[in-house]
């Protein structure tokens, strides 16, 4: 059982976080929209974290291991070429997710 | 008085209405995420209840997702810190174009700012001509995190009622931030930032895979202002060419 305080904690945390990074730049907002420099990361960043994110949820694959390796990239392929092709990203997210999950409780278990 | 408060009645339930369309698409995705999401959370041992808390007081979606990874694995409250910090560091660049001035109240404009989600963002900017009133913003912001907390708190109470396990329902998240990145390409159709990212996630993950994130970040932020330095230091020479050409003739 995961301590109910640790958890507690890690809700005030990131709540507080999140919330601080939303709310202080609106206070800020006149000074912020002058810079061109802000401007271009803002125009970048976004495209950019995503990426990283993406990396990041990966960042646990071996690549000497056939599971969960395999079923990850087939599903990745799956979600990459349903959202380049149909561009519905309800769809494309449940059918990657559908397909790693079946993958894993049948073909690949871990 | 009387007709006049009427008239504001009326007024504030059509731009309430106005809101629950604006909210329908957003909705349509946040509540099958949510409940997701709760499945994950009563997957990792959490009590069902803890999918409200999270959802109803972090309200970050990608954000809570990775939360959960961190907290099975007692990750230490710098690192949640950080990770917070690194995943919302977006919603800085809002507020470059969210209209919260229309929002007037004190306590509404507060609630605004709290629920400045990706969803709420990228509804009222999706139109700039459209006229948002303040009553239209808070009623999308509350009706997309009622979806949200409502899909989450079903989807935990299920998976902790039937007793559901999903190996891989992690991939939700991955997922989701491929369709981001694929749809913030296809709004710029940048290369080089797509590379510059690629680049700064793989060096990361080769430097520490549990110190990723933010290694990645400040990677990428350092490469984008580098490229901003450059783009900046070519157009003024450009200039100079101009003037001097200019000059010579």
């Amino acid at each position: 059982m995961i301590d109910p305080g640790y958890l507690a904690a890690t809700v005030l945390v990131a709540g507080g976080i999140t919330f601080a990074l939303r709310a202080v730049p609106l206070l800020a907002v006149v000074p912020l929209r002058r810079s061109a420099a802000v401007r271009f990361l803002a125009d970048e960043l976004p495209a950019g974290i995503m990426i990283v994110l993406v990396l990041y949820c990966l960042r646990d694959l071996s690549l000497t291991e056939l599971s969960p390796t395999l079923p990850t990239l087939i599903a990745l392929n799956v979600t990459i070429a349903l959202q380049v092709w149909k561009r519905n990203a309800l769809l494309s997210i449940f059918a990657g997710t559908a397909v790693n999950v079946t993958l894993l409780s049948t073909a690949f278990p871990v | 008085m009387r007709p006049r408060s009427g008239l504001l009645a009326t007024s504030r339930r059509t731009e309430l209405k106005r809101a629950f369309f604006d909210s329908a698409g957003a909705g349509g995705a946040l509540f099958p995420l949510g409940l997701a999401f709760g499945l994950l959370v009563s997957q990792a041992g959490l009590d069902w209840w803890w999918a409200t808390i999270f959802t109803a007081i972090v309200y970050a979606g990608s954000l809570e997702f990775i939360l959960v990874g961190l907290v099975v694995v007692a990750a230490p409250l710098s690192t949640i810190a950080l990770t917070a910090l690194v995943v919302n560091v977006r919603h800085v660049f809002y507020a470059l174009s969210f209209p919260i001035h229309r929002v007037r109240s004190r306590p509404a404009r507060f609630y605004s700012a709290y629920a400045l989600t990706d969803e709420a963002y990228a509804i009222t900017t999706g139109r700039p001509g459209e006229n948002w009133t303040g009553t239209r913003i808070v009623g999308i912001q509350l009706l997309c995190q009622a979806y949200w907390v409502l899909g989450a708190t079903i989807g935990a109470l299920a998976g902790d009622r039937l007793g559901l396990h999903l190996p891989g329902l992690e991939f939700t998240l991955t997922a989701l931030f491929v369709v981001l990145a694929i749809e913030a390409y296809r709004a710029r159709r940048d290369m080089p930032t797509a590379i510059i990212a690629l680049l700064s996630g793989l060096i990361a993950l080769l430097l520490s895979p549990e110190h990723m994130l933010p290694i990645a970040m400040t990677l990428l932020t350092v490469g984008l202002l580098a490229r901003f330095a450059l783009r900046q230091r070519r157009r003024r020479g450009n200039a100079a060419d101009a003037t001097e050409h200019g000059g010579t003739r």
